[in-house]
């Protein structure tokens, strides 16, 4: 380690009392070698590379699969449940992939979002003075996090169908709203002109609300007058929309559900396939995340916390202001690697039978066009994408509060 | 994120790799050297293949493997049964899992030319129907716009449905599930107002349901669904022997021999039966077996018709008649090309 050090400075500053290098010195030069050493593993590394899959092709070809990405093109033929970009069974095998990818993202969103949630309160509440509180938290997370999330998907699907009751006995709810065992439809919004001046106002009012907030800090700082710039601030944003909202002369109209002879027809439609994979992933990641959190709390330094006692703090704000900051450090790294858990989770739909972009993609699409390759490659890459990005976008967030806090 | 590139790696590797040696070597020679014919067959479908609380397979599909396993070992005991979903299936024949795929798959142009199989016949002519529960009131297919519909996924069915749907200018809302309980299971609990399948399957799964007498099987038949056994392309030698076995169940029915009485068959003056049965001429010898080879293969599992109303037809719980899975001459579509 240290030879390679010295090694590599005198190879980088041309040091004058120094004698020329002949090639045998080159050749033991331990830099050189580095070099020489990793071009050819490079080297025999795309040889191999090259060699499977010049092998594949020619075993595929042997054995006439298709191969190549023009699939990507032709006409899926079969129908998906939930699209949030227009499909039909007439578009492409392409365009059901995007189905497939946007359902996986908004489940896998969402269900980071609702499982930080409830980690956060039961991994709090694990820690909670209150012995009761205290034992309900841990009982859940010893039973989530012991029971297969497989199988809690099938439990909580089939006791959502199980409960509910069949279309015809659907349940009205305000709105002309239904609930039912085929889901939860709602009145769907259909935008009209207009709704782009609204939607404006409220981005315009928004940073307006931000840039006052900044301003009122700034002011504080400098003359320690207050200014109430979160009132005024609220009222702005809560305003504008409103008012562009009504010169508009409200750009809305909605598809309104209607009792069908087998369904309830138009509306949003909330699917129970989905309803069941969300609560599911986000009860099961919830457990690790609590978990997660309880160890960055009693993470902190008893210290800390008697400190934050001894300048007045009460147990809240010690909590809040002096505590968590603290723990967030601890609690980031692991909670990112159950983001990314949640995320390939969110595979498990194609047995409850969400369309998500295993299900759709890497489950139909390679069965009808039968390219494994390409599309077990394609989904890899989704998923390592994510991933990438999952972590990515953790990582400047870990940054940040480390360094807001230090 | 290493470990995502690593298993990728390996999949492409062993993709690469094993192909390789699928072909290399003869099906038939592995086969024999192994001792067993791996069998792909369905999960459970009563009446095509379906495990008793013993673990022993029967069913119309289950009966082909042990005849192909009959004609080359002369013992129907030498099957391994791998039960396959239906999304799983091909990746399992194509990558050398499995010797035969015997699960009541759909011959379609597509998985038998740019999918790597050749289907080596038919042994049961079918159509998808829809089932819906008696209490809807729903007479004819026709009625179903706006119904929820349970499918299995990767099957035909997935996408004759979307077909029929679309040309008939109605709506429906899919219910698409990967394992056939959970289907059931989500098609029992309302979550959609029909199941549809193979009619064959639809009768086999009713059975399965409560009360079956409150589920009725519409009168529409959507499509051509003519299930066989297939295998890998690239080995003729392998399709002749598992198509020339179901030949010779078909024929025999054709020519009145049994299990029963197939050894005294052996001695007809026949001669279609004498080349059958192998007391004449040596077929066996084009396609790498023994001459009794057919003989084994009835003698193990009985002649086609006799499979048919053991497992599905009037000796079992299903008792679907014959109709287009008669013979030729009866009326039927079963046909199969003399031995000579
Ligand atoms: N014949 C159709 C459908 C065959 C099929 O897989 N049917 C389903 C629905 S009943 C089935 O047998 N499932 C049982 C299983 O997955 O084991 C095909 O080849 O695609």
């Amino acid at each position: 380690m240290v030879k390679m050090h010295t090694a590599r400075d005198g190879a980088r500053h041309t040091v004058p009392a120094r004698p020329r290098r002949g090639l045998r010195d080159l050749a033991y030069d331990p830099t050189t070698r580095g070099i020489v050493l990793q071009v050819l593993l490079v080297l025999a590394l795309l040889a191999l590379g090259a060699e499977i899959v010049s092998n594949a092709l020619t075993n595929l070809e042997k054995q006439n699969i298709a191969s190549g990405f023009g699939f990507l093109e032709r006409t899926a033929g079969f129908d998906i449940s939930q699209t949030l970009i227009d499909y039909a069974n007439t578009s492409s095998y392409g365009r059901a992939f995007w189905v497939g990818l946007l359902n996986t993202l908004l489940v896998a969103g969402l269900g980071i979002l609702i499982s930080t949630v409830i980690g956060f309160v039961i991994g709090m509440a694990r820690l909670s003075s209150n012995w009761l509180i205290a034992r309900l938290a841990g009982v859940y997370v010893e039973i989530l996090r012991n029971i297969p999330p497989l199988l809690m998907l099938f439990a909580i699907y089939f006791a959502v169908l199980k409960s509910l009751p069949l279309p015809r006995d659907s349940l009205t709810l305000p709105l002309s709203s239904y609930l039912n065992v085929r889901g939860l439809t709602i009145p769907k919004p259909i935008w009209l002109d207009g709704i782009g001046i609204v939607v404006a106002a409220l981005v315009a009012s928004v940073i307006a609300a931000l840039a006052l907030k900044g301003w009122a800090a700034r002011r504080r700082a400098a003359t320690g007058h207050g200014f109430p710039a979160v009132g005024i601030g609220l009222a702005l944003v809560a305003a504008a929309p409103a008012i562009a909202w009504v010169m508009t002369g409200f750009p809305v109209a909605f598809d309104m559900p209607q009792m069908g002879r087998f369904n309830v027809t138009g509306g949003l439609t909330l699917l129970p396939e989905f309803v069941a994979l969300l609560v599911g992933l986000s009860l099961y990641t919830a457990a690790f995340i609590a978990e997660i959190v309880r160890a960055g709390i009693a993470g902190v330094a008893k210290g800390q916390k008697e400190a934050a006692a001894a300048l007045g703090l009460s147990r809240r704000q010690a909590m809040r202001l002096v505590v968590v900051p603290q723990a967030m450090r601890i609690i980031i790294p692991p909670l990112t690697n159950q983001y990314l858990n949640l995320t390939k989770n969110s595979s498990l739909a194609v047995a409850i039978g969400y369309p998500d972009l295993v299900h759709v993609f890497a489950g139909t699409v390679l069965n009808q066009t039968s390219q494994a390759i390409e599309v077990i490659a394609i989904t890899m890459a989704v998923y390592l994408l994510l991933s990438v990005v999952t972590s990515l976008l953790m990582n400047w967030f870990n940054a940040r509060m480390a360094l807001v806090e230090r | 994120m290493k470990s995502i590139l690593t298993t990728g790696l390996a999949a492409i590797v062993l993709a690469a790799v094993t192909a390789g040696p699928v072909l290399a070597q003869g099906t038939l020679q592995k086969v024999k050297d192994r001792g067993q014919l791996v069998c792909g067959v369905n999960t459970g479908i009563a009446g095509f293949s379906a495990p008793d609380d013993k673990g022993n397979w029967s069913g119309l599909d289950v009966d082909l493997c042990r005849a192909v396993a009959a004609a080359i070992f002369k013992d129907p005991a030498k099957v391994k049964f791998v039960p396959l979903t239906a999304k799983e299936r091909f990746t399992a024949l194509q990558s050398g899992e499995i010797d035969v795929l015997s699960r009541n798959t759909t011959w379609t142009m597509s998985r038998d030319t740019s999918a790597g199989m050749n289907f080596a016949g038919i042994n049961y002519y079918d159509g998808q129907g829809f089932m819906v529960n008696k209490a809807l009131g729903v007479k004819s297919a026709k009625e179903l716009s706006g119904a929820s519909i349970c499918v299995q996924t990767g099957t035909t069915t997935e996408l004759n449905v979307a077909d029929y749907f679309r040309q008939q200018g109605m709506t429906y809302k899919p219910v698409v599930i990967e394992k056939l309980p959970e289907t059931l299971a989500a098609y029992n609990a309302g979550r959609c107002d029909v199941f549809t399948s193979d009619a064959s399957q639809l009768y086999a799964t009713r059975l399965t349901l409560g009360s079956p007498a409150d589920h009725i099987v519409l009168p529409e038949v959507i499509s051509k669904e003519p299930l066989g056994p297939a295998v890998r392309q690239g080995d003729a030698q392998w399709g002749n022997i598992v198509r020339w076995v179901l030949f010779a169940l078909i024929n025999a029915e054709e020519f009145a021999i049994t299990q029963e009485n197939v050894d005294k068959m052996k001695d007809s003056t026949n001669p279609e039966v004498k080349r059958l049965l192998g007391s004449e001429g040596d077929f066996g010898k084009g396609v790498g077996l023994d001459s009794d080879w057919a003989y084994q293969a009835i003698k193990a599992v009985g002649n086609y018709g006799e499979s048919f109303e053991r497992n599905v037809g009037q000796g079992s719980r299903l008792k679907i008649s014959r109709g287009q899975n008669a013979l030729w001459r009866d009326g039927g579509l079963q046909y199969a090309p003399p031995i000579r």
